[in-house]
């Protein structure tokens, strides 16, 4: 390995735009509506650095850029413009060098559907020049997590959507790469195997593996030594997810109880009431005043409390109205 | 959460309701009653039976064993007349990338044999409350996922079923979105839908009437939210989840002994 005291990723300046979807991929119709200048901007000028040792986290609402940038620094696609390095390699001269280090899982990563979990497992071990011994001990603790043990003879093609998730990171997981480039790894994965999941990746990082990850759930984002938020192409904050939660502008009054979605339209046009969220059984009211708002809503018969701001409620008022607030 | 009357009546029943592939039982006598109107979350560990079990009450696939009713009909003489008086949204959905919102709805239509007079009259209803007035002329494949997923609800729904499954459909999406999608459910609830829906999202399960929690082919658990995490002893149902999926897992070795197994 080269380099190990350099940052994993160090890059400036990328951008990437793509010609609009849609028109061209529609044989014998003459309603196409992309012009060679419709353009989406979907990465802006965006610069990164990632040091060993750390879990960063890359949050944003659905198209926001965050695939595309993950795939330019897998090398899997050229910035239009920007430059850096990668595990010490060039992104675009040195790409691969840059696959050969890194371990990247895209979004809907395809397996052997033919093959059983363990040959693909043992696909992925021989790719990656595993001994026997390390397969084995590797295994061990990939089956810990994934819980196919008693599945290892079955076609992948007839896992379910979860499990063929899980055995897609297993496979990913399976040698130690110098990088670790993971685009929404636990989607559909269930809460038990999440949470063991997001032990591996802390402990590939205590050995010095950095990784970047993508996901939409909040839970996992607050495990990240450090989070960029990052919408429409430009990055809106970068922190540890303590300092971003520090930033939330308002009172946080949680109202418990009750018909949350329901209540969600009512109250959130309430005055003095900047926003109302459900979250599960509870609604959260964001708020310049908050003794105002509490003794407002005690006169409508509702009792809140003071709560504490999470990311998931940054997340939510940064990310802007959703489509039916 | 909104009370449901245990006379109000049935809309989806399961008697020891049974799949096996091989000697492998993926469903495992299910018992399940799910009530009109109600929004009934169907949560579990990964590969527990879900898919399996609405492929079933879809009429997509045959149980080895046991018997149901869906919207009244048997599943395994009427899997047609489920087929029109439900909806399903699958896992992946399936739309169609290349044509427009409009031509997906007008397919959706065709193979529900809907005329154009009928569909016309749907989508004035559909097109306001999914609030797609301004995108059913775009292409699918530019829309954002959010609204792909508004324009699969709107094509598992075309034909007014009363009905719905919707196996993960919030997978993948992020926070604004997923709460926006749940408003339309809680929509499709209030207009006296029955809506049968899957998720990982523990949050989610708690806008559900009631849900079951499934582990290895078996429920674990059944009730309202808030009955489920009072006899826990329980704050959350990602607390009680854990718990409950943890406690069912055969115990092996492993690394993470620290765990509460
Ligand atoms: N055609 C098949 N052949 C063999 N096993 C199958 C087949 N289809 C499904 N299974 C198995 O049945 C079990 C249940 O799968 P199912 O897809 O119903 O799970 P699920 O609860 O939907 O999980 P997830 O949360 O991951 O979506 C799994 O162990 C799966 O591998
Ligand atoms: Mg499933």
């Amino acid at each position: 390995m080269k380099k190990a005291d350099g940052p994993a990723i160090e890059v400036e300046g990328l951008t990437k735009s793509y010609a609009r979807a849609g028109g061209r991929h529609r044989p014998g119709r003459g309603r196409g509506d992309a012009t060679p200048d419709d353009r989406v901007r979907a990465l802006l000028p965006f610069d990164l650095t990632v040091s060993r040792g750390q879990i960063v986290g890359i949050l944003g609402p659905d198209g926001a850029g965050k695939s595309t940038l993950l795939r330019i620094l897998a090398t899997l696609l050229v910035p239009d413009r920007g430059r850096g390095t990668v595990c010490g390699h060039d992104l675009v001269k040195g790409y691969r060098q840059v696959r050969r280090a890194i371990g990247y899982m895209p979004q809907r990563f395809s397996l052997y559907p033919d093959l059983s979990v363990l040959e693909n497992m043992r696909f992925f071990a021989e790719i990656f020049g595993l001994s026997r011994a390390e397969f084995r001990s590797r295994m061990a603790e990939l089956l810990a997590f994934n819980m196919l043990g008693p599945f290892l003879d079955r076609r992948a093609g007839a896992l379910s959507g979860g499990m063929k998730q899980k055995l897609a990171l297993s496979c990913i997981l399976i040698h130690t790469p110098e990088l670790l480039i993971l685009d929404e790894p636990t989607t559909g994965v269930d809460p038990v195997s999440r949470a063991e999941f997001w032990e591996i990746l802390r402990g590939l990082r205590d050995q010095g593996v950095p990784v970047l990850v993508t996901t939409p759930y909040m839970d996992e984002a607050q495990h990240c030594d450090r989070i960029c938020l990052l919408h429409e192409g430009a990055r809106l904050a970068e922190e540890a997810p303590e300092r971003i939660v520090e930033s939330f502008p308002y009172s946080l009054a949680v109202l418990r109880g009750g018909d949350p979605l329901m209540r969600q339209a009512e109250l959130g046009t309430l005055e003095g009431v900047v926003r109302a969220v459900a979250f599960g059984d509870r609604l959260h009211l964001y708020t310049r005043d908050l003794p105002a708002l509490t003794s407002r809503l005690a006169a409508r018969g509702l009792e809140v409390t003071a709560g504490r701001p999470t990311l998931e409620d940054v997340f939510v008022e940064k990310m802007g109205a959703a489509p039916d607030a | 959460m909104p009370d449901v009357a245990a006379e109000r009546s049935i809309a989806v029943r399961t008697r020891a309701l049974t799949r096996k592939f091989g000697a492998f039982t993926a469903v495992d006598s299910l018992d399940l009653e799910v009530h009109e109107g109600e929004i009934f979350g169907f949560l579990g560990a990964n590969g527990a039976g879900k898919t399996t079990t609405i492929k079933i009450l879809c009429g997509l696939l045959l149980p080895t064993s046991g018997t149901g009713t869906v919207a009244g009909f048997d599943i395994l003489t009427q899997s047609e007349d489920i087929k029109r008086s439900i909806g399903y949204m699958s896992q992946k959905f399936s739309l169609y990338d290349d044509l427009s919102v409009r031509e997906n709805l007008e397919f959706y239509a065709g193979l529900y044999g809907m005329g154009p007079g009928r569909l016309a009259r749907r989508l004035d209803d559909l097109v306001p409350r999914l609030q797609l007035a301004d995108h059913l002329d775009k292409v699918t494949a530019s829309l954002p996922m959010g609204w792909k997923q508004r324009v699969a609800v709107a094509a598992a729904t075309v034909h007014d079923p009363a009905i719905v499954f919707l196996d993960e459909p919030t997978g993948g999406v992020d926070p604004v979105s997923r709460r926006a999608f749940w408003g339309l459910i809680d929509g499709l609830a209030r207009s006296g839908k029955t809506v049968f829906v899957t998720t990982h999202y523990m949050d989610e399960a708690e806008y559900c009437h009631r849900i079951s929690v499934m582990n290895a082919g078996r429920i674990i658990a059944l009730g309202s939210p808030a009955d489920l995490k009072a006899q826990a002893g329980l704050a959350t149902i990602q607390d009680l989840f854990l718990s409950l999926v943890r406690r069912d897992q055969p115990a092996g070795p492993g690394p993470h002994g620290g765990t509460s197994r």
